[in-house]
């Protein structure tokens, strides 16, 4: 399961698996699209697109048959085995707590989902801007890439509590950071690489044109590695709400959905712990989907073909 | 009147007194009269690609001297007195085909009506008006390389560089777009350097087919053709066949050794 994990990362062009090092047993690199060549068009889309209503519902219906037959399996191996509920509460008893919690899953999502996306956008903002650095100057951009590699190989976890013994305990920024660094390093990989493809023909056509600098930035450079920019931007958006979690396992400010997973499973409420766990699932998703919908409204060309 | 191009005793040597000393080019005398269509054909490494790029001023002379449209060649290229397209369309795939034929424009700093008005026409001339806004990726390959005819004519030039154009499309729509080339070429009046591979297609675009061949990268030959206005019978005719039993007996006199590539064709 790993390895396969793994492999999607690498294979992904020939580089370095631009994911996060310490979230690897994660969800986060399991992640078809991204192990997609990013200059392709987004053919899936398309596809969908084009079969319509009837289309869209067949290109559901398989993962929701799959996802409700494997609640209900769920449901019946706890129930048939007598499964102790503090080994694994079936789905019932976490769908009752979740709607019974929904108030405070709906306030502390909030707060979670306001550090990751503080963290997303900084840490992207860096990235972009570094990557921008290092494609410009070509010592920068050697010496980029193993100093962004030991960011990224940076232990999170152990350097939440640090963070967080830096700031007030009232502060979310340690959690931002935290955020922002886990974010920083596939969103820098992949729009280095972007902006370091420039087609050749694209140069000596705009030589011809005699437009150089700024204006071959402008015009080519950055419209091309949009792209890879998003590819970046689709594995950070998963990590970024992982990481906002995970973070408050190490103290801080306890306002968001990783204080509540700790402290129902601290008081053998296990059904709760895995309705905030339930909660944190779908912060992910928004996330995910939210940079897959910005990705095709920033590259309309991709989804026509 | 100038001459649209002219070349004298230019040469060039790629990486001078390293290891990997190409001489891509030496002593090439040429002049390209205005409204005339050159081809340059021969083997590869012969340096016919190089040859466009002096005139382009994408590489400069090591020696001798090139002169666009009286200017040297820096000073044309600053001015855009040549349209150039090469083998790959090489389009831009995040802009629309209208917006990618109006880029040298808004380069130049043309009003934004202006380029509208201009890239419309260009579509118009090669025909694809009514794609001006699809994405280049929803174009097949040969509609794709009459947009970049359009873009490499949208300042209405006076001059056309084409690197084998036509290089990598099917022969149906290579005869197509070779008609469509000359029609343009004498409606707008554009004088035409091409490089390309194929004996037939020079002889069938160009009034002057220039041979050239390999170590070091040379002119071998000038050949006239007078084959008037091209028609339907044009590809059939007694005159055309001379033509490229001429071109071919000219790449034939100068064997080009089978082994060692060159750089840059």
């Amino acid at each position: 399961m790993s390895g396969s994990r793994e492999a999607t990362g690498v294979s992904h062009d020939g580089g370095p698996a631009p994911s996060g090092g310490v979230w690897q047993a994660g969800s986060a690199t399991a992640d078809p699209v991204v192990a997609a060549d990013p200059t392709a068009p987004v053919t899936l889309g398309r596809r969908r697109r084009a079969r319509g209503l009837s289309g869209l519902l067949r290109a559901l219906l398989p993962p929701l048959a799959v996802g409700v037959g494997g609640l209900a399996l769920w449901e019946l191996v706890v129930k048939a085995g007598r499964v102790a509920p503090f080994i694994l509460p079936a789905p019932s008893a976490i769908g009752e707590q979740f709607w019974l919690s929904r108030e405070i899953i709906w306030q502390t999502g909030k707060a979670s989902g306001a550090n990751a996306l503080v963290g997303l956008v900084a840490g992207a903002l860096l990235g972009i801007l570094a990557a921008m650095a290092a494609s410009r100057f070509r010592l920068l951009g050697e010496a980029s890439i193993p100093v962004a590699a030991a960011l990224n190989a940076l232990p999170i976890i152990a350097l939440a509590p640090i963070l967080n013994n830096m700031f007030e305990s009232t502060s979310s920024i340690p959690r931002r950071m935290v955020v922002a660094i886990v974010v920083f390093f596939p969103v820098f990989v992949n729009t280095l690489r972007g902006l370091r493809q420039v087609d050749p023909t694209h140069r000596e056509l705009m030589d011809s044109y005699a437009a150089g600098g700024w204006t071959f930035t402008r015009l080519v450079r950055l419209p091309g590695a949009l792209p890879f920019v998003f590819t970046g931007l689709r594995q950070a958006s998963s990590l970024a709400v992982i990481a906002a979690v995970v973070a408050e396992y190490f103290g801080g400010l306890q306002d968001g959905l990783g204080s509540r997973i700790t402290s129902a499973a601290a008081n053998t409420a296990y059904p709760r712990a895995w309705a905030f766990v339930v909660g944190a699932c779908v912060l992910g998703l928004l996330f995910y989907a939210a940079a897959l919908g910005l990705e095709r409204l920033a590259t309309p060309w991709r989804r026509s073909g | 009147m100038t001459a649209a191009v002219e070349l004298t005793g230019v040469g060039k040597v790629f990486n001078p007194g390293r290891a990997g000393q190409v001489v891509a080019l030496t002593g090439v005398d040429l002049t390209v009269e205005s409204g005339q269509f050159v081809s340059l054909i021969g083997p590869s490494g012969c340096g016919k690609s190089t040859l466009l790029r002096l005139v382009a001023d994408l590489v400069p002379p090591t020696e001798g001297t090139v002169t666009v449209a009286g200017k040297p060649a820096r000073r044309a290229r600053l001015d855009q007195e040549y349209g150039i397209a090469f083998q790959q369309a090489g389009l831009f795939d995040w802009r629309t085909v209208r917006r990618n034929v109006e880029l040298p424009l808004e380069l130049r700093g043309a009003s934004r009506t202006e380029r509208r008005e201009r890239a419309g026409e260009m579509l118009d001339l090669v025909g694809l008006a009514e794609f001006a806004g699809h994405y280049p990726a929803q174009l097949s390959g040969g509609m794709q390389q009459r947009v970049a005819i359009a873009r490499a004519l949208a300042v209405h030039p006076p001059l056309l560089l084409m690197d084998e154009p036509f290089g990598a499309l099917d022969e149906m729509t290579r005869e197509r777009l070779q008609d469509e080339l000359l029609r343009i070429c004498a409606r707008t009046g554009t004088s035409t350097i091409f490089v390309t591979h194929s004996i037939p297609e020079a002889v069938y675009l160009s009034d002057r087919v220039v041979v050239m061949s390999p170590r070091p990268g040379r002119i071998t030959d000038v050949i006239e053709i007078d084959l008037g206005d091209r028609t339907e019978a044009t590809r059939q005719s007694a005159g055309f066949f001379a033509g490229i039993t001429k071109v071919r007996k000219a790449l034939r006199g100068t064997p080009a050794p089978a082994s060692t590539e060159v750089a840059a064709s």
